[in-house]
């Protein structure tokens, strides 16, 4: 049996043990449902959702200001990356800025812009374009630092205007970079839209933990968490596919 | 007139507000399909001499001309070469060949043309299609000659080119640039740390002095075979030589 086949039947295993355990252990120790459910009992809850709670809308719904999110957050913080890169200047005079800013969290935000956008769907896309935005932004400005001056120079021996040493050599050099953190920040942007949803919405699976949690329906809010995680896990393998097939020049590691 | 520098000094501001002067008064010419080896110690402002040439930077003091012309910026007859191949890792090896010329209005068939043709000098004819990481480092800075020729230069720019190659590699890619370079009778200014290499690729060499580096010997390599550097090695002149420049640079009192 090949390595690979092994590792996928282990991890198929410890699964199974998991959700066994999951089954079967609460009931025996005595645990109420509504503090963990059964496997069996989310399942029944999921149709329960899907015929009373418009899970499909809600989920969309979800998925929809995760993407919407990410993309306005991750071209922004992109963009604004390569600007500062470019500009030694802007870089040192705001850098401080960026940094404070990185460090606040992001998700405290949300009751601030319900106070000012009102309970729609504005503020859960500005915590999530907030909360994107700087790992994508940090990313590239550190890449544009990084790229091989001598490259540049090559560039410029050249004779290449600025755009076309940019668009040629820098942008090319950090795109590894971006990538990661797009990476990173596709993971974020499924909890921006979740807080958003969490402390003022009315759609969403976010809005589905609160009501589910306000219902001690531990189910539902166990539900909403694990379709939180799949439509995480689809933007993160969108990305990852990506990834693969614009850096396929990059030799692949040995492990 | 291919290269020449006329009492030329250049002078860096360091971060600390001190300056540092890394050539000083430099004289030399180089004729046209010569080729020039500088050698000298370490921090000696080899380098220097190079981006200058390139145009990278201008001189503090004194003229830098190439082909008869005063460099004041980037100079498009001017193609260089370090150590690093500088290969864009994203770019299949004739989109590398062709990166030079995309600044000159040269058509895409064009380019593709000559970039071909180029690769075929430099016998790389079959790899067009592969990425960078898929050569060996002999075969990249063979590439990055081809890229360097692809612009038609009036003059080469080695900046030890051959340092990060294995021992052998090194010998076989001496060889193959010497040939190229000659079959193509551009003028080729090579900076190296190896006095051997100095003496078996060039028709002359320039000795410099410690920093700020100026010119203190020109030795005239008068042998044959300039094309054929593992031909040149047999020779027992190349030790007389190699012997010359090293008390020229004083190594053996810097070894005490």
């Amino acid at each position: 049996m090949s390595q690979a086949t092994t590792q996928k039947l282990v991890a198929l295993t410890i699964l199974a043990l998991v959700l066994l355990v999951w089954q079967f252990l609460p009931p025996a120790l005595g645990v109420p449902k509504f503090i963990i459910p059964t496997v069996t009992d989310m399942l029944s809850e999921l149709g329960r959702m899907y015929r009373r709670e418009d899970l499909v809308a809600n989920t969309l719904s979800t998925a929809w200001y995760t993407l919407l999110g990410f993309a306005i957050g991750s071209a922004l913080g992109a963009a604004i990356g390569y600007l500062l890169g470019l500009s030694e200047f802007w870089e040192r005079v705001l850098s401080p800025y960026i940094l404070a800013l990185q460090i606040a969290p992001k998700v405290a935000f949300a009751p601030l812009f319900i106070m000012w956008f009102g309970y729609n769907a504005t503020p859960k896309l500005l915590v999530t374009v907030l909360i994107v935005f700087f790992p994508v932004l940090v990313n590239v400005l550190a890449a544009m630092k990084t790229v091989d001056r001598d490259m540049v120079n090559l560039a410029r021996a050249y004779s290449m205007t600025r755009w076309q040493i940019f668009k040629k050599v820098e942008f090319p050099s950090t795109l590894p970079n971006l990538m990661a953190g797009l990476r990173i920040a596709s993971t974020l942007a499924v909890i921006g839209v979740t807080v958003g949803e969490l402390v003022g919405g009315n759609t969403g699976l976010g809005f589905l933990i609160s009501y589910g949690g306000g219902q001690a329906n531990a189910a539902m809010v166990f539900n909403a968490i694990v379709l939180l995680t799949v439509i995480g896990i689809l933007l993160y393998s969108v990305l990852v596919w990506a990834e693969e097939r614009l850096l396929h020049y990059l030799p692949k590691k040995e492990h | 007139m291919a290269l020449e520098f006329d009492h030329v000094t250049k002078t860096f501001a360091l971060p600390s507000g001190q300056e540092l002067t890394a050539v000083s008064d430099i004289n030399f010419k180089v004729e046209k399909g010569e080729f020039v080896s500088v050698v000298g110690p370490s921090g000696c402002g080899k380098s220097t001499i190079l981006s200058m040439t390139a145009g990278l930077y201008q001189p503090t003091s004194g003229i830098v001309r190439v082909s008869g012309e005063v460099v004041t910026k980037p100079n498009p007859h001017v193609g260089f070469m370090l150590q690093k191949d500088l290969l864009l890792p994203w770019r299949t090896i004739v989109k590398n060949v062709e990166f030079g010329l995309e600044s000159r209005g040269v058509s895409k068939s064009e380019r593709r043309d000559r970039a071909m043709a180029e690769l075929e000098r430099c016998h790389l004819k079959g790899f067009e299609n592969h990425y960078p990481y898929q050569l060996s480092g002999g075969m990249r800075q063979r590439a990055a000659l081809a890229r360097t020729l692809a612009i038609d230069p009036d003059i080469i720019l080695l900046d030890e080119p051959f340092s990060a190659l294995d021992a052998q590699t090194k010998l076989l890619i001496q060889d193959s640039f010497a040939e190229t370079i000659k079959e193509a009778g551009i003028t080729t200014l090579l900076i190296t740390h190896d006095l051997a290499e100095s003496v078996i690729m060039s028709d002359r060499v320039l000795v410099l002095s410690e920093r700020p580096g100026t010119v203190q010997r020109e030795i005239e390599i008068g042998l044959p075979n300039r094309e054929h550097p593992l031909a040149r090695r047999q020779m027992t002149e190349i030790h007389d030589y190699a012997n010359e420049i090293f008390t020229l640079l004083k190594l053996d009192r810097r070894a005490a």
